[in-house]
């Protein structure tokens, strides 16, 4: 087992966001979880990033209960993510952006900056040079100069993906990284996402694009109002009843 | 026994000043986001142009009272239009600084054209009256009474007619206003209207038991956000609950405690609540 | 070209012109107001680090200036301690009252952070202000040292006084450049730009956080206790929330969130405001909408603004370079040139 969840659940007062969720990700794997809007997908990653302490279950990343622990820890044991919106510092370079990436990977503190101390050159070193490794993996080479601020979306999400690998992750959980892209450049994410599982990373992602998500996804989770319906590969889950009735008997946004 | 009750008066008569003075603070918060330092400065500027309406041009209290009323209510629409409203998409910290610019402006201002002295309002009710066992000015009562007829019409206001309603609507869910076809903008202007306004009925009533100088809307406009925090931000009846509340406490603090450290009440208030919960009271709960 | 020269040239240049000053003018009384604004810079770079560089607009800093200022004025003149000694303990104190406002008021953000901060201040003031036997109260704390002597150097006279702010205030110039352009700069610049996405790249926020705060009250302590010394004579104005606006002011003047924004911010400022001394009372008539207008329109003050302009030459420069390469026989272009140049 890689990381998995079991019988995870988070209330918001009286609301059931996630509901008794037991989920595994596949390492080396392009795992994904679909589902309507407002099926708690999203919460599901705050409780696995950290951001919501679940109400009850146990999040288990190989074999080490992470269950309670803050999002910066959750990051120091390997797992990065995305947000649907970028966040990214627009004012600054992407090369500026990403450097940060790889900080927690360093020891240097206030003291090292103020005396300028020979830890201090070595670790910026070994940001910069992680943050170049990964912009050239996303293939953001040609606007490592630029301004976030004048990049296009799909650039944005690469800069994204890039922070998030700059991380040193074993798994990258991406939460709706084609949401605003144009269908080509959705095409050049896929790869990128490819690309990562190739070089040993695990990615797990949250999409609402049907036809990327079939022909992408090893393994697919199916939400509905915070329940798991359905779990399996692409074919299993396209002939899944259950996963036909809640698409077309809920709401048709999916 | 005695004391009780004259200090539980006293407390309803400075609660009320508070709860209008958060009343406004708390409307504005509710519409924009924005907590607004210039406040206290709105209040201060209330309390002068009565003061000035008065003497100056020797108006009855009460119709200086709606000139001021007028006039406070449009330096806020002012305010709105030049300041907040070319910053709403800026980030966060800008509103506030740009406030507290309005705010030293404003009492720059007061100190420039009436005076850094402090002046004291002539009352048409300065009469000693005696009820129940308590001796009070007819002023003090009449600021319970008139804070709780301008809540009582601003309620009325707010459920029963169409514009009071957008309000509501707007501060519930600014998009959805938005597309049920509220004219935002000018709910906006109308927020800031009313809010300038219950600043200036506040200190107009509380002016003649008090004094008038420039910096007198700094505690207060303090003490209003430490009751929208108590009452939850942008929530009406929790400006009104949480200003009595602040009003009782500091009277019988000021009594059973310490007169000197009376201010600090509020603050270790608002200290206390804030260390507990970071949010805030009644804070809506996080997605 | 001209980037060049501001980095190699200037940062020379005005440490020079510092140094000199005090012969060049001659003047008392120009000294005395060049102290002064080097002992607000220094309040004024602590402020800029938490508000500029991590994004947390603290209210309370007038607080914190007169608790360093308090410290030393009482150390000093009620315990007749030695003159450094209490110097170092006014900073400790006021760096452990940061630390510990800062564990509870760094727990909340944005809107509740700037109240909570500006009743902190309050709660400061008022009591240094009613804390009349340790404090003397509004009359005041009188008498307060000079610094001490450090070995044979003396600090009576106002000219050594003023070597002696500016040695301080360059170092920690130093110091904020140092921090400001390392890993931990960027940790703070991240967590200024989003705290979410600092969380999950695995930035402890709150340790970072923290270490600003104390940073920053260390600063303000520091200024305070400097401030008391130099004038002699201090009261609980100093605590007053007027003196974080005068501190905000001259850093949004000079640029939140930039190197040399307080250098140019309070330079200006206090300098202006000398000038204008019939309108000393009034100030704020006009640093009150300069400062609202300025967020309008340039909120990144004039050092912001410039560093803006430059980069935007650059990047015209870098455009036009690149076209001049692909026509560089166009005549067009080379007289382009020459109207710019």
């Amino acid at each position: 087992m890689f990381l998995e969840t079991k019988s995870l659940s988070k209330k918001f007062g009286g609301l059931t966001a996630v509901n008794n969720v037991d989920f595994t990700v596949e390492k080396g794997k392009i795992n994904a979880i679909i589902g309507p809007n407002g099926a708690g997908k999203s919460t599901f990653f705050n409780l696995i990033s950290g951001f919501h302490p679940p109400s009850s279950g146990s999040i288990i990343l190989k074999g080490q209960d992470i269950t309670r622990m803050p999002p910066n820890k959750i990051a120091e044991m390997g797992i990065a993510r995305t947000f649907q919106t970028t966040n990214l510092f627009e004012q600054s370079t992407v090369l500026d952006n990403v450097v940060v990436g790889h900080r927690l990977r360093t020891k240097s503190n206030l003291l090292d900056a103020v005396l300028r101390t020979k830890r201090l050159k070595r670790e910026e070193e070994q940001c910069r040079e992680k943050a170049l490794e990964v912009i050239n993996f996303t293939g953001l080479e040609k606007v490592a100069g630029k301004l976030v601020g004048s990049l296009t979306q799909e650039e944005k999400k690469r800069t994204a993906f890039a922070l998030a690998l700059a991380t040193d992750p074993e798994i990258v959980f991406l939460d709706e990284p084609a949401a605003g892209v144009n269908p080509d450049e959705t095409e050049g994410l896929a790869q990128l996402m490819k690309k990562m599982v190739d070089k040993g990373i695990t990615v797990c992602l949250i999409e609402h694009k049907m036809q990327m998500i079939m022909k992408l996804a090893d393994k697919i989770m199916v939400l509905n109002y915070g329940e798991k319906i359905a779990e399996g590969t692409a074919e299993e889950i396209q002939n899944d009843p259950a996963v036909i009735k809640a698409y077309l008997g809920g709401s048709a946004s999916a | 026994m005695e004391i009780l009750v004259q200090q539980l008066f006293n407390g309803l008569t400075i609660g009320s000043v508070y709860a209008l003075v958060a009343l406004g603070l708390t409307l504005v918060y509710g519409i924009l986001h924005i907590p607004n330092f210039a406040h206290g400065a709105l209040y201060m500027m209330g309390g002068y142009i009565t003061l000035m309406m008065m003497v100056q041009y020797g108006l009855h209290y009460w119709l200086a009272i709606l000139v001021s009323v007028i006039v406070v209510g449009l330096i806020g629409v002012l305010m709105e239009r030049l300041v907040f409203y070319p910053l709403r998409h800026a980030p966060p910290i800008h509103d506030k600084i740009a406030a507290i610019g309005i705010l030293l402006f404003l009492e720059a201002f007061a100190q420039y054209v009436w005076g850094a002295d402090y002046q004291t309002m002539p009352t048409p009710y300065g009469q000693v009256v005696q009820l129940f066992g308590l001796t009070f000015t007819l002023q003090r009562l009449l600021i319970i009474i008139s804070a709780i007829a301008v809540m009582v019409l601003l309620f009325l206001f707010l459920k029963k007619t169409y514009t009071g309603a957008s309000i509501i609507a707007m501060s519930q869910d600014r998009d959805g206003a938005n597309l049920v076809g509220i004219n935002t903008n000018r709910v906006a202007m109308l927020t800031f209207l009313i809010s300038g306004g219950l600043a200036a009925i506040a200190s107009s009533l509380a002016a003649p038991i008090n004094l008038v100088f420039p910096g007198m809307g700094q505690l207060v406009i303090l003490k209003a956000f430490v009751i929208i925090i108590l009452g939850g931000m942008g929530s009406i009846p929790g400006a009104i609950i949480g200003g009595y509340i602040l009003g009782f406490s500091e009277s019988l603090g000021a009594t059973y405690i310490s007169n000197d450290y009376k201010d600090i009440i509020a603050f270790i208030l608002l200290v206390v609540i804030l260390s507990v919960k970071p949010t805030g009271l009644f804070a809506k709960g996080g997605h | 070209m001209a980037n060049i020269i501001n980095k190699r040239f200037i940062i020379p240049v005005l440490i020079l012109f510092a140094i000199v000053f005090p012969f060049v003018t001659q003047n008392d009384y120009f000294i005395h107001v060049m102290t002064l604004s080097f002992i607000w810079m220094i309040g004024v770079y602590g402020l800029n680090l938490l508000a500029g560089y991590t994004g947390y607009l603290s209210l309370a800093h007038a607080g914190f200036f007169a608790v360093g200022a308090y410290s030393l004025g009482l150390l000093t003149v009620k315990a007749q301690m030695n003159f450094w000694l209490a110097f170092v303990l006014s900073l400790i104190i006021t760096s452990v009252l940061g630390f510990l406002i800062g564990l509870i008021a760094l727990r909340t953000k944005e809107h509740f952070f700037a109240i909570y901060t500006l009743c902190v201040g309050y709660i400061l003031y008022l009591i240094i202000d009613k804390w009349d036997s340790l404090t003397e109260g509004v009359r005041g704390l009188i008498g307060i040292p000079a610094p001490g002597n450090i070995g044979p150097i003396s600090f009576e006279t106002p000219l050594s006084q003023y070597y002696l702010v500016l040695a301080i205030l360059l170092v920690v110039i130093l110091i904020v450049y140092r921090i400001v352009h390392s890993l931990t700069g960027r940790t703070y610049i991240a967590i200024r730009n989003s705290e979410d996405l600092a969380l999950t790249i695995g930035i402890s926020t709150m340790k970072n956080k923290l270490e600003v705060f104390v940073l920053s009250t260390f600063f303000a302590g520091l200024s305070g206790a400097l401030y008391a010394s130099f004038i002699r004579f201090i009261g609980p104005d100093i605590g007053n929330i007027v003196i974080t606006f005068d501190l905000l002011t001259y850093l949004l003047i000079g640029g939140i969130g930039t190197l040399s924004g307080p250098i140019v911010g309070t330079v200006l400022v206090v300098w202006i405001s000398q000038q204008l001394q019939f309108l000393q009372d009034y100030r704020m008539l006009i640093f009150g909408p300069i400062l609202t207008l300025l967020v309008i329109f340039y909120p990144r003050g004039i050092a912001g603004s410039i560093a803006g302009w430059n980069a935007k030459r650059a990047e015209k420069k870098l455009a036009k370079a690149q076209q001049d390469e692909r026509f560089s026989q166009s005549p067009i272009s080379a007289e382009n040139q020459v109207k710019e140049g």
